[in-house]
Protein backbone atom coordinates (compact mmCIF):
# COMPACT_ATOMS: atom_id res chain seq x y z
CA UNK A 1 0.00 0.00 0.00
CA UNK A 2 1.17 3.52 -0.75
CA UNK A 3 2.53 5.37 2.28
CA UNK A 4 1.39 8.69 0.80
CA UNK A 5 -1.50 9.17 -1.58
CA UNK A 6 -2.62 12.56 -2.88
CA UNK A 7 -5.85 12.84 -4.84
CA UNK A 8 -7.17 15.93 -6.56
CA UNK A 9 -5.07 18.36 -4.52
CA UNK A 10 -5.80 22.01 -5.38
CA UNK A 11 -4.72 25.24 -3.75
CA UNK A 12 -5.82 28.81 -4.37
CA UNK A 13 -4.24 31.92 -2.93
CA UNK A 14 -7.00 34.41 -3.69
CA UNK A 15 -7.04 34.57 -7.47
CA UNK A 16 -3.81 32.62 -7.86
CA UNK A 17 -4.30 28.94 -8.60
CA UNK A 18 -1.07 27.48 -7.26
CA UNK A 19 -2.12 23.83 -7.67
CA UNK A 20 -4.95 22.03 -9.41
CA UNK A 21 -5.96 18.38 -9.53
CA UNK A 22 -2.68 16.88 -8.36
CA UNK A 23 -2.70 13.09 -7.95
CA UNK A 24 0.45 11.47 -6.65
CA UNK A 25 1.43 8.31 -4.79
CA UNK A 26 4.57 7.42 -2.90
CA UNK A 27 5.64 3.96 -1.76
CA UNK A 28 7.79 3.07 1.25
CA UNK A 29 11.45 3.55 0.40
CA UNK A 30 10.65 5.34 -2.82
CA UNK A 31 12.50 8.50 -3.83
CA UNK A 32 10.39 10.85 -5.91
CA UNK A 33 11.97 13.76 -7.74
CA UNK A 34 9.58 16.69 -7.99
CA UNK A 35 10.56 19.14 -10.69
CA UNK A 36 9.13 22.27 -12.22
CA UNK A 37 9.93 25.86 -13.07
CA UNK A 38 9.87 28.65 -10.48
CA UNK A 39 6.31 29.24 -9.37
CA UNK A 40 5.10 25.85 -10.64
CA UNK A 41 3.72 25.00 -7.18
CA UNK A 42 6.37 22.66 -5.77
CA UNK A 43 6.82 24.42 -2.44
CA UNK A 44 3.06 24.83 -2.11
CA UNK A 45 2.60 21.07 -2.51
CA UNK A 46 5.28 20.38 0.10
CA UNK A 47 3.66 22.80 2.53
CA UNK A 48 0.27 21.14 2.07
CA UNK A 49 1.71 17.70 2.80
CA UNK A 50 3.59 19.17 5.79
CA UNK A 51 0.44 20.67 7.28
CA UNK A 52 1.40 24.35 6.89
CA UNK A 53 -1.95 25.02 5.29
CA UNK A 54 -4.84 22.83 4.15
CA UNK A 55 -5.51 22.15 0.46
CA UNK A 56 -8.43 24.05 -1.12
CA UNK A 57 -9.62 20.68 -2.44
CA UNK A 58 -8.45 17.09 -2.50
CA UNK A 59 -7.30 14.47 -0.05
CA UNK A 60 -4.15 13.34 1.67
CA UNK A 61 -3.96 9.70 2.72
CA UNK A 62 -1.24 8.09 4.76
CA UNK A 63 -1.27 4.28 4.79
CA UNK A 64 -4.73 4.56 3.25
CA UNK A 65 -6.07 6.75 6.07
CA UNK A 66 -7.42 10.20 5.22
CA UNK A 67 -5.49 12.94 7.03
CA UNK A 68 -6.53 16.47 7.94
CA UNK A 69 -3.51 18.37 9.18
CA UNK A 70 -4.31 21.58 11.02
CA UNK A 71 -0.74 22.46 11.83
CA UNK A 72 2.78 21.25 11.01
CA UNK A 73 3.02 19.25 14.24
CA UNK A 74 0.07 17.10 13.09
CA UNK A 75 2.01 16.12 10.00
CA UNK A 76 5.12 15.45 12.04
CA UNK A 77 3.13 13.16 14.32
CA UNK A 78 1.96 11.29 11.24
CA UNK A 79 5.62 10.66 10.39
CA UNK A 80 6.33 13.50 7.97
CA UNK A 81 9.54 15.52 8.34
CA UNK A 82 10.42 18.51 6.18
CA UNK A 83 13.49 20.41 5.08
CA UNK A 84 11.99 23.73 4.01
CA UNK A 85 13.39 25.72 1.12
CA UNK A 86 14.25 28.61 3.47
CA UNK A 87 15.42 26.03 6.07
CA UNK A 88 13.28 27.62 8.84
CA UNK A 89 16.18 28.08 11.26
CA UNK A 90 16.61 30.53 14.12
CA UNK A 91 19.89 32.31 13.39
CA UNK A 92 20.31 33.43 16.98
CA UNK A 93 20.30 29.88 18.38
CA UNK A 94 22.90 27.14 18.30
CA UNK A 95 22.81 24.23 15.89
CA UNK A 96 21.70 21.87 18.66
CA UNK A 97 18.99 24.28 19.85
CA UNK A 98 17.60 24.44 16.32
CA UNK A 99 17.61 20.67 15.88
CA UNK A 100 15.71 20.11 19.13
CA UNK A 101 13.45 23.15 18.89
CA UNK A 102 9.96 22.13 20.04
CA UNK A 103 11.10 18.69 21.25
CA UNK A 104 13.93 19.35 23.69
CA UNK A 105 15.38 16.67 25.92
CA UNK A 106 14.54 17.59 29.49
CA UNK A 107 15.56 16.52 32.95
CA UNK A 108 13.20 16.44 35.88
CA UNK A 109 14.21 18.25 39.03
CA UNK A 110 11.39 18.02 41.54
CA UNK A 111 8.44 19.80 39.97
CA UNK A 112 10.61 21.50 37.38
CA UNK A 113 11.90 20.40 34.04
CA UNK A 114 15.17 21.78 32.74
CA UNK A 115 16.86 21.45 29.38
CA UNK A 116 19.23 18.51 29.22
CA UNK A 117 22.07 20.27 27.40
CA UNK A 118 24.51 17.37 27.65
CA UNK A 119 22.24 14.86 25.98
CA UNK A 120 21.16 17.30 23.30
CA UNK A 121 24.73 18.29 22.40
CA UNK A 122 25.73 14.66 22.30
CA UNK A 123 22.82 13.57 20.12
CA UNK A 124 23.32 16.57 17.81
CA UNK A 125 26.98 15.65 17.49
CA UNK A 126 26.04 12.08 16.55
CA UNK A 127 23.60 13.34 13.94
CA UNK A 128 26.21 15.60 12.34
CA UNK A 129 28.67 12.73 12.35
CA UNK A 130 26.10 10.55 10.63
CA UNK A 131 25.64 13.30 8.03
CA UNK A 132 29.43 13.57 7.71
CA UNK A 133 29.15 17.26 8.43
CA UNK A 134 31.79 19.12 10.41
CA UNK A 135 29.08 21.29 11.98
CA UNK A 136 29.55 21.77 15.72
CA UNK A 137 26.42 21.51 17.90
CA UNK A 138 27.26 24.58 20.02
CA UNK A 139 27.90 27.00 17.16
CA UNK A 140 25.39 29.70 16.39
CA UNK A 141 23.57 29.19 13.12
CA UNK A 142 24.21 32.80 12.08
CA UNK A 143 27.93 32.07 11.87
CA UNK A 144 27.48 29.05 9.61
CA UNK A 145 28.06 28.42 5.94
CA UNK A 146 25.21 27.45 3.63
CA UNK A 147 26.19 23.80 3.81
CA UNK A 148 26.29 23.76 7.58
CA UNK A 149 22.89 25.44 7.79
CA UNK A 150 21.59 22.80 5.41
CA UNK A 151 23.06 20.10 7.63
CA UNK A 152 21.22 21.53 10.65
CA UNK A 153 17.91 21.52 8.79
CA UNK A 154 18.48 17.95 7.62
CA UNK A 155 19.71 16.72 11.01
CA UNK A 156 16.40 17.91 12.43
CA UNK A 157 14.52 15.36 10.31
CA UNK A 158 16.60 12.55 11.86
CA UNK A 159 15.39 13.03 15.43
CA UNK A 160 12.33 10.90 15.03
CA UNK A 161 11.67 7.83 12.93
CA UNK A 162 9.86 9.48 10.03
CA UNK A 163 7.92 7.65 7.30
CA UNK A 164 8.26 10.43 4.76
CA UNK A 165 10.92 13.13 4.36
CA UNK A 166 10.18 16.13 2.16
CA UNK A 167 13.21 18.10 0.94
CA UNK A 168 12.60 21.40 -0.80
CA UNK A 169 15.71 22.25 -2.83
CA UNK A 170 18.19 20.89 -0.30
CA UNK A 171 21.10 21.17 -2.74
CA UNK A 172 20.44 24.64 -4.16
CA UNK A 173 22.85 26.58 -1.94
CA UNK A 174 25.65 24.15 -1.15
CA UNK A 175 29.04 23.05 -2.49
CA UNK A 176 29.64 20.10 -4.80
CA UNK A 177 31.11 17.98 -2.02
CA UNK A 178 28.12 18.72 0.20
CA UNK A 179 25.70 17.85 -2.62
CA UNK A 180 27.27 14.41 -2.81
CA UNK A 181 26.78 14.02 0.94
CA UNK A 182 23.12 15.00 0.77
CA UNK A 183 22.53 12.54 -2.07
CA UNK A 184 24.30 9.84 -0.05
CA UNK A 185 22.08 10.60 2.89
CA UNK A 186 18.97 10.32 0.70
CA UNK A 187 20.12 6.86 -0.38
CA UNK A 188 20.67 5.81 3.23
CA UNK A 189 17.21 7.04 4.24
CA UNK A 190 15.71 5.14 1.33
CA UNK A 191 17.52 1.98 2.43
CA UNK A 192 15.84 2.35 5.83
CA UNK A 193 12.48 2.28 4.04
CA UNK A 194 11.82 5.99 4.35
CA UNK A 195 9.97 7.57 1.44
CA UNK A 196 11.41 10.82 0.12
CA UNK A 197 10.19 13.66 -2.04
CA UNK A 198 13.16 15.58 -3.40
CA UNK A 199 12.54 18.94 -5.01
CA UNK A 200 15.48 20.02 -7.09
CA UNK A 201 16.39 22.06 -10.12
CA UNK A 202 19.48 19.95 -10.68
CA UNK A 203 18.77 17.28 -13.26
CA UNK A 204 21.87 15.16 -12.39
CA UNK A 205 20.85 14.96 -8.74
CA UNK A 206 17.35 13.82 -9.59
CA UNK A 207 18.56 11.18 -12.00
CA UNK A 208 21.21 10.02 -9.53
CA UNK A 209 18.94 9.19 -6.59
CA UNK A 210 15.29 9.19 -7.67
CA UNK A 211 13.13 6.23 -8.67
CA UNK A 212 10.38 8.43 -10.07
CA UNK A 213 10.20 11.91 -11.52
CA UNK A 214 7.07 14.03 -11.31
CA UNK A 215 6.82 17.34 -13.14
CA UNK A 216 4.61 20.26 -12.16
CA UNK A 217 3.83 22.98 -14.67
CA UNK A 218 1.71 25.98 -13.63
CA UNK A 219 0.07 24.02 -10.84
CA UNK A 220 -0.73 20.86 -12.81
CA UNK A 221 1.06 17.56 -12.72
CA UNK A 222 2.16 16.89 -16.31
CA UNK A 223 4.23 13.75 -15.75
CA UNK A 224 4.93 11.02 -13.22
CA UNK A 225 7.38 8.53 -14.66
CA UNK A 226 9.99 6.02 -13.62
CA UNK A 227 13.47 7.46 -14.22
CA UNK A 228 14.21 4.38 -16.30
CA UNK A 229 11.50 5.42 -18.75
CA UNK A 230 12.53 9.02 -19.20
CA UNK A 231 15.53 11.20 -19.90
CA UNK A 232 16.84 14.59 -18.80
CA UNK A 233 15.86 15.91 -22.23
CA UNK A 234 12.27 14.78 -21.87
CA UNK A 235 11.99 16.16 -18.34
CA UNK A 236 13.40 19.52 -19.49
CA UNK A 237 10.79 19.58 -22.24
CA UNK A 238 8.05 18.82 -19.73
CA UNK A 239 9.22 21.59 -17.39
CA UNK A 240 9.36 24.25 -20.10
CA UNK A 241 6.18 23.09 -21.85
CA UNK A 242 7.92 22.05 -25.05
CA UNK A 243 6.42 18.63 -24.31
CA UNK A 244 2.81 19.00 -23.15
CA UNK A 245 2.40 15.82 -21.11
CA UNK A 246 3.92 12.40 -20.62
CA UNK B 1 40.36 15.06 2.50
CA UNK B 2 42.55 17.77 4.06
CA UNK B 3 41.55 17.11 7.64
CA UNK B 4 44.52 18.81 9.32
CA UNK B 5 43.90 22.07 7.47
CA UNK B 6 40.27 22.03 8.52
CA UNK B 7 41.07 21.45 12.16
CA UNK B 8 43.46 24.42 12.29
CA UNK B 9 40.84 26.51 10.50
CA UNK B 10 38.33 25.47 13.06
CA UNK B 11 40.47 26.30 16.08
CA UNK B 12 41.40 29.69 14.68
CA UNK B 13 37.76 30.55 14.15
CA UNK B 14 37.03 29.49 17.68
CA UNK B 15 39.71 31.70 19.23
CA UNK B 16 38.59 34.67 17.19
CA UNK B 17 34.99 34.23 18.16
CA UNK B 18 35.94 33.84 21.84
CA UNK B 19 37.77 37.18 21.77
CA UNK B 20 35.12 38.80 19.60
CA UNK B 21 32.30 37.61 21.81
CA UNK B 22 34.07 39.11 24.84
CA UNK B 23 34.40 42.45 23.05
CA UNK B 24 30.85 42.21 21.80
CA UNK B 25 29.42 41.55 25.25
CA UNK B 26 27.62 44.78 25.92
CA UNK B 27 26.65 43.84 29.48
CA UNK B 28 30.35 43.51 30.27
CA UNK B 29 31.08 47.04 29.05
CA UNK B 30 28.13 48.41 30.96
CA UNK B 31 29.47 46.65 34.07
CA UNK B 32 32.82 48.36 33.48
CA UNK B 33 31.03 51.72 33.11
CA UNK B 34 29.08 51.14 36.32
CA UNK B 35 32.30 50.25 38.16
CA UNK B 36 34.07 53.37 36.83
CA UNK B 37 31.19 55.63 37.84
CA UNK B 38 31.21 54.08 41.31
CA UNK B 39 34.96 54.55 41.67
CA UNK B 40 34.79 58.15 40.43
CA UNK B 41 31.95 58.94 42.80
CA UNK B 42 33.69 57.25 45.72
CA UNK B 43 36.78 59.40 45.11
CA UNK B 44 34.71 62.56 44.75
CA UNK B 45 32.60 61.86 47.85
CA UNK B 46 34.79 59.68 50.07
CA UNK B 47 32.63 60.08 53.16
CA UNK B 48 29.17 59.48 51.79
CA UNK B 49 29.28 57.30 48.67
CA UNK B 50 30.98 54.08 49.68
CA UNK B 51 28.84 53.57 52.74
CA UNK B 52 26.41 50.77 53.47
CA UNK B 53 23.60 53.21 53.87
CA UNK B 54 24.21 54.69 50.48
CA UNK B 55 24.40 51.23 48.95
CA UNK B 56 21.02 50.52 50.54
CA UNK B 57 19.56 53.72 49.07
CA UNK B 58 21.00 53.42 45.59
CA UNK B 59 20.03 49.79 45.15
CA UNK B 60 16.51 50.57 46.36
CA UNK B 61 16.22 53.47 43.97
CA UNK B 62 16.97 51.52 40.83
CA UNK B 63 15.08 48.42 41.98
CA UNK B 64 11.71 49.50 40.54
CA UNK B 65 13.16 50.06 37.08
CA UNK B 66 15.15 46.85 37.41
CA UNK B 67 12.10 44.79 38.39
CA UNK B 68 10.11 45.99 35.38
CA UNK B 69 13.16 45.48 33.18
CA UNK B 70 12.99 41.76 34.01
CA UNK B 71 9.59 41.50 32.32
CA UNK B 72 10.57 43.90 29.55
CA UNK B 73 13.59 41.75 28.72
CA UNK B 74 11.35 38.76 28.08
CA UNK B 75 9.07 40.89 25.88
CA UNK B 76 11.95 42.37 23.90
CA UNK B 77 13.58 38.96 23.38
CA UNK B 78 10.41 37.82 21.58
CA UNK B 79 10.68 40.87 19.33
CA UNK B 80 7.95 42.83 21.12
CA UNK B 81 7.81 45.96 23.21
CA UNK B 82 5.63 47.08 26.11
CA UNK B 83 5.11 50.83 26.41
CA UNK B 84 2.33 50.47 28.98
CA UNK B 85 4.46 49.42 31.97
CA UNK B 86 4.65 52.87 33.58
CA UNK B 87 0.87 53.27 33.48
CA UNK B 88 0.33 49.71 34.70
CA UNK B 89 2.59 50.51 37.63
CA UNK B 90 0.27 53.36 38.62
CA UNK B 91 -2.92 51.38 37.98
CA UNK B 92 -1.75 48.45 40.13
CA UNK B 93 -0.67 50.73 42.95
CA UNK B 94 -4.03 52.53 42.87
CA UNK B 95 -6.01 49.27 42.80
CA UNK B 96 -4.03 47.93 45.77
CA UNK B 97 -4.37 51.22 47.66
CA UNK B 98 -8.12 51.51 47.05
CA UNK B 99 -8.64 47.97 48.34
CA UNK B 100 -6.61 48.73 51.48
CA UNK B 101 -8.37 52.04 51.94
CA UNK B 102 -11.75 50.35 51.88
CA UNK B 103 -10.70 48.03 54.70
CA UNK B 104 -9.32 44.91 53.03
CA UNK B 105 -6.20 43.33 54.44
CA UNK B 106 -2.81 43.81 52.81
CA UNK B 107 -2.79 40.53 50.88
CA UNK B 108 -6.12 41.37 49.23
CA UNK B 109 -4.69 44.69 48.12
CA UNK B 110 -1.50 43.08 46.84
CA UNK B 111 -3.43 40.33 45.04
CA UNK B 112 -5.76 42.93 43.48
CA UNK B 113 -2.84 45.04 42.29
CA UNK B 114 -1.05 42.04 40.80
CA UNK B 115 -4.28 40.92 39.16
CA UNK B 116 -4.66 44.33 37.52
CA UNK B 117 -1.17 44.00 36.01
CA UNK B 118 -1.87 40.46 34.79
CA UNK B 119 -5.19 41.44 33.22
CA UNK B 120 -3.72 44.42 31.37
CA UNK B 121 -0.85 42.21 30.20
CA UNK B 122 -3.27 39.53 29.01
CA UNK B 123 -5.22 42.10 27.00
CA UNK B 124 -2.02 43.45 25.45
CA UNK B 125 -0.89 39.92 24.66
CA UNK B 126 -4.21 38.78 23.20
CA UNK B 127 -4.41 41.78 20.87
CA UNK B 128 -0.82 41.22 19.76
CA UNK B 129 -0.84 37.43 19.47
CA UNK B 130 -4.35 36.70 18.20
CA UNK B 131 -5.36 39.85 16.32
CA UNK B 132 -1.77 40.39 15.14
CA UNK B 133 -1.71 44.08 15.97
CA UNK B 134 1.76 45.64 16.27
CA UNK B 135 3.02 45.61 19.90
CA UNK B 136 4.08 49.23 19.64
CA UNK B 137 0.57 50.40 18.80
CA UNK B 138 -1.28 48.13 21.24
CA UNK B 139 0.86 49.04 24.22
CA UNK B 140 0.93 52.72 23.29
CA UNK B 141 -2.85 52.63 23.41
CA UNK B 142 -2.68 50.77 26.71
CA UNK B 143 -0.26 53.38 28.09
CA UNK B 144 -3.07 55.89 27.71
CA UNK B 145 -5.89 53.59 28.80
CA UNK B 146 -4.23 52.28 31.97
CA UNK B 147 -3.18 55.78 33.03
CA UNK B 148 -6.73 57.01 32.55
CA UNK B 149 -8.11 54.06 34.54
CA UNK B 150 -5.67 54.83 37.34
CA UNK B 151 -6.84 58.45 37.45
CA UNK B 152 -10.50 57.45 37.46
CA UNK B 153 -10.00 54.69 40.04
CA UNK B 154 -8.22 57.10 42.37
CA UNK B 155 -10.81 59.88 42.01
CA UNK B 156 -7.73 61.85 41.02
CA UNK B 157 -6.33 62.04 44.52
CA UNK B 158 -3.32 60.65 46.31
CA UNK B 159 -4.25 57.68 48.47
CA UNK B 160 -2.32 57.36 51.69
CA UNK B 161 -4.83 55.93 54.15
CA UNK B 162 -4.12 52.22 53.99
CA UNK B 163 -6.24 51.12 56.95
CA UNK B 164 -5.64 47.88 58.84
CA UNK B 165 -3.21 46.26 56.45
CA UNK B 166 -1.24 49.47 55.99
CA UNK B 167 1.71 48.55 58.17
CA UNK B 168 2.44 45.32 56.39
CA UNK B 169 1.85 47.00 53.01
CA UNK B 170 4.34 49.74 53.84
CA UNK B 171 6.86 47.22 55.15
CA UNK B 172 6.68 45.27 51.87
CA UNK B 173 7.92 48.24 49.90
CA UNK B 174 9.83 50.16 52.54
CA UNK B 175 11.25 47.45 54.74
CA UNK B 176 14.73 46.05 54.72
CA UNK B 177 16.56 42.81 55.10
CA UNK B 178 19.74 42.86 57.18
CA UNK B 179 22.33 40.62 55.67
CA UNK B 180 25.14 39.42 57.98
CA UNK B 181 28.29 41.11 56.69
CA UNK B 182 32.02 40.39 56.84
CA UNK B 183 32.74 43.20 59.31
CA UNK B 184 30.57 41.45 61.87
CA UNK B 185 27.93 44.09 61.36
CA UNK B 186 25.02 43.83 58.88
CA UNK B 187 24.49 44.99 55.31
CA UNK B 188 21.02 46.50 55.04
CA UNK B 189 19.20 45.64 51.80
CA UNK B 190 15.88 47.16 50.85
CA UNK B 191 13.04 44.72 50.28
CA UNK B 192 12.69 46.14 46.79
CA UNK B 193 16.27 45.26 45.95
CA UNK B 194 15.88 41.80 47.45
CA UNK B 195 12.81 41.26 45.26
CA UNK B 196 14.79 42.45 42.23
CA UNK B 197 17.68 40.08 42.95
CA UNK B 198 15.39 37.10 43.58
CA UNK B 199 13.47 37.81 40.38
CA UNK B 200 16.68 38.26 38.41
CA UNK B 201 18.02 34.91 39.61
CA UNK B 202 14.77 33.09 38.80
CA UNK B 203 14.42 34.76 35.41
CA UNK B 204 18.02 33.98 34.49
CA UNK B 205 17.51 30.33 35.30
CA UNK B 206 14.23 30.25 33.37
CA UNK B 207 15.66 31.96 30.29
CA UNK B 208 18.79 29.83 30.16
CA UNK B 209 17.68 26.40 31.25
CA UNK B 210 14.01 25.88 30.40
CA UNK B 211 12.35 25.26 27.07
CA UNK B 212 10.02 28.24 27.71
CA UNK B 213 13.05 30.52 27.93
CA UNK B 214 14.53 29.05 24.80
CA UNK B 215 11.24 29.53 22.95
CA UNK B 216 11.35 33.27 23.69
CA UNK B 217 14.65 33.48 21.82
CA UNK B 218 13.32 31.27 19.02
CA UNK B 219 10.25 33.48 18.55
CA UNK B 220 12.41 36.59 18.44
CA UNK B 221 14.90 34.96 16.08
CA UNK B 222 12.47 33.52 13.54
CA UNK B 223 8.83 33.50 14.54
CA UNK B 224 7.72 31.55 11.48
CA UNK B 225 10.30 28.82 12.09
CA UNK B 226 9.26 28.67 15.74
CA UNK B 227 5.65 28.15 14.69
CA UNK B 228 6.62 25.35 12.28
CA UNK B 229 8.29 23.39 15.08
CA UNK B 230 5.04 23.42 17.05
CA UNK B 231 6.04 26.01 19.65
CA UNK B 232 2.80 27.59 20.98
CA UNK B 233 3.90 31.04 19.80
CA UNK B 234 0.63 32.87 20.49
CA UNK B 235 0.28 31.47 23.99
CA UNK B 236 3.87 32.34 24.86
CA UNK B 237 3.44 35.89 23.57
CA UNK B 238 0.43 36.38 25.83
CA UNK B 239 2.39 34.96 28.77
CA UNK B 240 5.25 37.33 28.10
CA UNK B 241 3.04 40.44 28.15
CA UNK B 242 1.38 39.11 31.30
CA UNK B 243 4.82 38.80 32.84
CA UNK B 244 5.59 42.39 31.89
CA UNK B 245 2.31 43.54 33.46
CA UNK B 246 3.06 41.44 36.53
CA UNK B 247 6.52 42.95 37.03
CA UNK B 248 5.09 46.45 36.54
CA UNK B 249 2.47 45.65 39.17
CA UNK B 250 5.11 44.45 41.64
CA UNK B 251 7.09 47.65 41.09
CA UNK B 252 3.95 49.75 41.56
CA UNK B 253 2.85 47.98 44.74
CA UNK B 254 6.31 48.10 46.31
CA UNK B 255 6.77 51.77 45.35
CA UNK B 256 3.42 52.65 46.92
CA UNK B 257 4.42 50.80 50.07
CA UNK B 258 7.80 52.53 50.18
CA UNK B 259 6.34 55.99 49.55
CA UNK B 260 3.44 55.39 51.92
CA UNK B 261 1.03 56.60 49.26
CA UNK B 262 -0.30 55.75 45.82
CA UNK B 263 -0.57 58.46 43.22
CA UNK B 264 -1.93 58.13 39.70
CA UNK B 265 1.13 59.95 38.37
CA UNK B 266 3.40 57.14 39.50
CA UNK B 267 5.66 55.56 36.88
CA UNK B 268 5.28 58.28 34.26
CA UNK B 269 7.99 57.89 31.56
CA UNK B 270 9.23 54.74 33.29
CA UNK B 271 8.73 52.88 30.02
CA UNK B 272 11.57 55.00 28.66
CA UNK B 273 13.94 54.12 31.51
CA UNK B 274 13.01 50.44 31.49
CA UNK B 275 13.47 50.07 27.74
CA UNK B 276 16.71 52.04 28.02
CA UNK B 277 17.95 49.69 30.77
CA UNK B 278 17.25 46.56 28.70
CA UNK B 279 18.67 47.95 25.48
CA UNK B 280 21.76 49.38 27.17
CA UNK B 281 22.24 45.95 28.74
CA UNK B 282 22.45 44.39 25.29
CA UNK B 283 18.90 43.46 24.32
CA UNK B 284 18.09 43.89 20.64
CA UNK B 285 14.81 45.64 19.84
CA UNK B 286 14.56 43.47 16.71
CA UNK B 287 14.20 40.46 19.02
CA UNK B 288 16.15 37.28 19.63
CA UNK B 289 18.71 38.82 21.97
CA UNK B 290 18.75 40.05 25.54
CA UNK B 291 19.86 39.08 29.02
CA UNK B 292 18.62 39.45 32.55
CA UNK B 293 22.02 40.43 33.85
CA UNK B 294 22.24 43.06 31.10
CA UNK B 295 18.88 44.53 32.10
CA UNK B 296 19.93 44.53 35.76
CA UNK B 297 23.22 46.28 35.18
CA UNK B 298 21.57 48.57 32.60
CA UNK B 299 19.08 49.71 35.23
CA UNK B 300 21.95 50.37 37.63
CA UNK B 301 23.77 52.43 34.99
CA UNK B 302 20.70 54.50 34.16
CA UNK B 303 20.31 55.36 37.80
CA UNK B 304 23.98 56.04 38.43
CA UNK B 305 24.09 58.44 35.47
CA UNK B 306 21.53 60.60 37.24
CA UNK B 307 23.46 60.33 40.48
CA UNK B 308 26.74 61.37 38.94
CA UNK B 309 25.21 64.22 36.92
CA UNK B 310 23.98 65.74 40.15
CA UNK B 311 27.33 65.07 41.78
CA UNK B 312 29.27 66.83 39.02
CA UNK B 313 26.95 69.80 39.24
CA UNK B 314 25.08 69.23 35.98
CA UNK B 315 21.48 70.48 35.98
CA UNK B 316 19.27 67.41 36.53
CA UNK B 317 17.06 68.55 33.66
CA UNK B 318 19.72 67.23 31.29
CA UNK B 319 19.15 63.71 32.58
CA UNK B 320 16.69 62.49 29.93
CA UNK B 321 18.99 63.77 27.23
CA UNK B 322 21.69 61.45 28.51
CA UNK B 323 19.29 58.52 28.76
CA UNK B 324 18.24 59.16 25.16
CA UNK B 325 21.84 59.36 24.00
CA UNK B 326 22.64 56.08 25.72
CA UNK B 327 19.72 54.33 23.97
CA UNK B 328 20.87 55.58 20.58
CA UNK B 329 24.47 54.69 21.37
CA UNK B 330 23.48 51.16 22.38
CA UNK B 331 21.54 50.61 19.15
CA UNK B 332 24.40 52.12 17.15
CA UNK B 333 26.87 49.71 18.75
CA UNK B 334 24.55 46.83 17.88
CA UNK B 335 24.47 48.01 14.27
CA UNK B 336 28.26 48.35 14.08
CA UNK B 337 28.73 44.88 15.52
CA UNK B 338 26.28 43.45 12.99
CA UNK B 339 28.33 45.06 10.21
CA UNK B 340 31.68 43.65 11.31
CA UNK B 341 30.12 40.23 11.72
CA UNK B 342 28.47 40.26 8.30
N1 LIG C 1 1.37 32.21 0.69
C1 LIG C 1 1.13 32.53 -0.60
N2 LIG C 1 0.27 33.54 -0.91
C2 LIG C 1 0.01 33.85 -2.19
N3 LIG C 1 0.55 33.24 -3.23
C3 LIG C 1 1.42 32.23 -3.01
C4 LIG C 1 1.76 31.84 -1.67
N4 LIG C 1 2.65 30.82 -1.75
C5 LIG C 1 2.85 30.60 -3.06
N5 LIG C 1 2.13 31.44 -3.82
C6 LIG C 1 2.07 31.45 -5.30
O1 LIG C 1 1.81 30.14 -5.73
C7 LIG C 1 2.57 29.84 -6.88
C8 LIG C 1 3.42 28.62 -6.62
O2 LIG C 1 4.47 28.97 -5.71
P1 LIG C 1 5.52 27.90 -5.14
O3 LIG C 1 4.76 26.73 -4.66
O4 LIG C 1 6.38 28.61 -4.17
O5 LIG C 1 6.35 27.53 -6.44
P2 LIG C 1 7.73 26.75 -6.56
O6 LIG C 1 8.14 26.25 -5.24
O7 LIG C 1 7.43 25.65 -7.53
O8 LIG C 1 8.72 27.71 -7.15
C9 LIG C 1 3.35 31.09 -7.22
O9 LIG C 1 2.63 31.82 -8.19
C10 LIG C 1 3.39 31.83 -5.93
O10 LIG C 1 3.49 33.21 -6.15
MG1 LIG D 1 9.86 26.63 -4.09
Amino acid sequence: MAVLELTGIAKHFGAIEALRGVDLTLEDGEVLGLMGDNGAGKSTLVKIIAGNFPPSAGQIRIDGKAMHFHKPVDAREAGIEVVYQDLALCDNLSAAANIFLGREFKRKFGFFRFLDFGRMYQRAGELFEELQSETRPRDLVKQMSGGQRQAVAIARTRLSEPRIVLMDEPTAAISVRQVAQVLDLIRRLRDQGIAIILISHRMPDVFAVCDHVAVLRRGSLVADKSVADTSPEEVTGLITGAIARA
Amino acid sequence: MSTSVEISDVTRIREQSWFASLLANQALWVTVAVALICIATAIEQPDSFATKNNFHNITRNFAAIGIIAMGMTAVIITGGIDLSVGSVMALSAIVAARLLESGFDWYVGVAGGLMAGLVVGAINGALIAHIKLPPFVVTLGMLSIARSLAIVASDNRVIYQFGEGGDTFKWLGGGRLDLPWIDGDVLPLSNMFVVLVVMAVIMSIVLRTTSWGRYLFAIGGNEHAARLTGIPVDRIKIQVYMLAGFTAAIAGILSAGYGGSASNGMGKTYELYVIAATVIGGANLMGGKGSIYGAFIGAALIFLIRNSLIMFGVDANWYDLFVGLFIILAVLLERLRGRTRG
